[in-house]
């Protein structure tokens, strides 16, 4: 059980490719916490210094209180999953758990209590003798769990762990790990660029963009309340509609205090199709180019007159001009057909004109 | 179509076995001609079927050997061939998975220029490099010994090349794994690659071993004794070109006693060698 502190931590490799510019995060004892982005975004990174298996250039790593920058990964008390799980595999899955114990010298009673027990919670009692190929792709992943388990370390570490499943054993397992790490009550880092994976799992989640820390915390307060238009676009989905606020259409509807602002953002189901303008609230008239209708809710994909609009690149990227509308499932309006659409004035999210400062108006 | 079916399987199946009769007479031949009377073979009346002498043949040549050109029972010889053959398959194998580990997974000043020292040796085979070695050998006193026999032999960059192209498929994650799991660089060699490893290394114990059973040069170069002499080289003493009669049955025996060994090797090894070629257990 162990709080995991990093200040300021760097690392630059020796070619003067700066991979992690200078990260501060605190995990507090028993949290989950989710470092999300895109794929370069320096998480993997990140987790495998934690690991050890990446040296720190700079900045401390703190596990439960001790600094383990120079650290072996075996004796930092940690255990990693691996995104392809890395089981050994000329060894049973029951050696595969044990391996790490015998490696510390356990007595071979208190392993074989350990893997029984892991393998119980696991689901894997039946399969102890077989070898990782002889399992599928799910079993691999929670024996790859078991051995992360039975060494009852301080912190665990995964990385991308579900990647390699089908979408429907992805979810079953996600919702496997969390019960887990509740139950267990163990520190965990998780990486995923899922941003759904990182909604349902984190009680701490950082958003990662280019080796920085873009945000930190609770993860719907961050669905709320991005702190730049990289996680506004990055966190949600579909993507949030940012545009810019110079043509005159939108700043004159927003008023004074949001004067400032240089990009607005609306989340697809912030808008309804109305005909009235809220008070201080954005109005845009749209013609639908395409319509998804996925049963619980449709999604309008219209387009603007002025192609113009669009603030430049963010991941999740919708062509320019194009705006995402999220209404109930039971209406659809026609492709072609001209429609408008309001978001009243809370919905509104204000960004500076670089897009990297949220504005409170 | 049925009939062409029925007809071009007959084809195929006539032309393979002509192909068959063309590897194989050879080898029968051997066989029988080590079991005819010598004196029949030197009239040129050999028959095409197993004469008589079976036993007789292989008693002498195994505990005995010629009475003329090489002195030496055949048994002594293979056991030659055989400490032979299996020092150079085990050592090459034993040295180059250690060097490949080395230049795979550890990090030191000039890793990349040993890497390629080894590869040049690719170029430079005994017959090539034969005097210097020679020369080394002799001042070290390893002319007529075991040791001279195999060791020049052993140090080996194909089997370092291929063991290194093998742990680079690898996965990082498993090192990984392994020093999270506490295993020091020891344990991961002996506790991971080696047994990933095992079927390359019967698919190359296979190759090396009947490499080193076929030496020939090398063997006649440094053997002056009789009691050193490998069984290659035995067999071409066997035939003489002077006056003296060849014992052909002898000679016959020996290249069929010759043959056992690399026979057994691939069979016993079979699963494992095709193992080794075509799949690896990741």
């Amino acid at each position: 059980m162990a709080n995991v502190t990093l200040r300021n931590v760097r690392k630059t490799y020796t070619g003067g490719f700066e991979a992690i510019k200078g990260v501060n995060v605190d995990v507090a004892d028993g949290q989950f916490c989710v470092l999300v982005g895109p794929s370069g975004c320096g998480k993997s990174t990140l987790l495998r210094m934690v690991a050890g298996l990446e040296t720190v250039t700079g900045g401390e790593i703190d596990i439960g209180g001790r600094v383990v920058n120079q650290i072996e990964p075996a004796d930092r008390d940690i255990a990693m999953v691996f995104q392809n799980y890395a089981l050994y595999p000329h060894m049973s899955v029951y050696n595969n758990m044990a391996y790490g114990l015998r490696n510390r010298g356990m007595a071979e009673a208190e392993i074989k209590t350990r893997v029984e027990e892991a393998a119980r919670v696991l689901e894997l009692s039946a399969m102890l003798e077989r070898k990782p190929r002889q399992l599928s792709g799910g079993q691999r992943q929670r024996v790859a769990m078991g051995r992360a388990i039975v060494r009852q370390p301080k912190v665990f570490l995964f990385d991308e762990p579900l990647s390699n499943l089908d979408a429907k054993l992805r979810i079953a397992m996600r919702v496997e790990i969390r019960k887990l790490q509740r139950r267990l009550n163990t520190t965990s880092i998780y990486v995923t660029h899922d941003q759904l994976e990182a909604m349902t799992l984190a009680d701490v989640l950082v958003v990662m963009n280019g080796g920085q820390v873009e945000q930190v915390g609770n993860p719907l307060a961050i669905y709320e309340k991005p702190a730049t238009t990289f996680v506004a676009s990055f966190i949600g989905a579909p993507p949030m509609n940012l545009m810019s606020t110079r043509p005159e259409e939108i700043k004159s509807q927003l008023g004074g205090a949001a004067g400032e602002a240089g990009i607005v953002g609306i989340r697809p189901e912030d808008f309804a199709i109305t005909d009235q303008t809220p008070a201080g609230g954005v109005a845009l008239p749209l013609t639908v180019e395409a319509i998804e209708r996925v049963g619980a809710e449709t999604f309008v994909y219209g387009s603007r007159e002025q192609e113009d609009q669009r603030v430049a690149a963010t991941p999740g990227e919708l062509p320019p001009g194009e705006v995402i509308v999220r209404i109930p499932g039971t209406e659809a309006p026609a492709i072609g057909q001209k429609i408008r659409v309001a978001a009243v004035r809370a919905k509104l999210h204000l960004f500076s004109g670089d897009g990297r400062k949220r504005i409170e108006a | 179509m049925v009939e062409d079916e029925g007809i071009r399987r007959y084809v195929a199946h006539f032309i393979l076995w002509i192909g068959i009769a063309i590897v194989a007479f050879p080898v029968y031949i051997a066989i029988i001609a080590s079991t005819q009377d010598n004196a029949l073979i030197a009239n040129g009346q050999m028959s095409l079927l197993p004469g008589g002498h079976f036993f007789e043949v292989y008693y002498q040549t195994i505990f005995v050997g010629t009475s003329g050109s090489t002195r030496e029972p055949v048994g002594n010889m293979m056991l030659n061939s055989l400490v032979m053959a299996l020092a150079i398959a085990i050592g090459k194998i034993a040295i180059s998975i250690i060097s490949a580990y080395a230049i795979v997974y550890f990090r030191f000043p000039f890793r990349m220029s040993i890497f390629w020292i080894i590869f040049i040796t690719l170029m430079l085979p005994v017959e090539v490099r034969i005097y210097p070695t020679y020369k080394i050998v002799a001042d070290l006193h390893m002319l007529d010994s075991y040791a001279g026999l195999s060791l020049p032999l052993i140090a080996s960059a194909t089997a370092t090349l291929l063991f290194r192209q093998f742990f680079m498929t690898v996965p990082d994650e498993l090192l990984e794994a392994s020093r999270i799991d506490g295993a020091g660089p020891l344990r991961f060699f002996w506790d991971t690659l080696l047994p990933l490893s095992r079927t390359n290394m019967a698919a190359l114990f296979v190759i090396l071993f009947i490499l080193g059973w076929n030496q020939y040069l090398w063997p006649l170069l440094i053997t002056t004794r009789d009691d050193m002499q490998t069984i290659q080289v035995g067999i071409r003493k066997m035939i003489t070109t002077t006056d003296a009669l060849t014992e052909w049955p002898i000679v016959m025996a020996t290249a069929v006693l010759a043959m056992l060994p690399p026979v057994f090797v691939v069979v016993a090894m079979q699963k494992l060698f095709v193992r080794g070629l075509v799949e690896t257990e990741k």
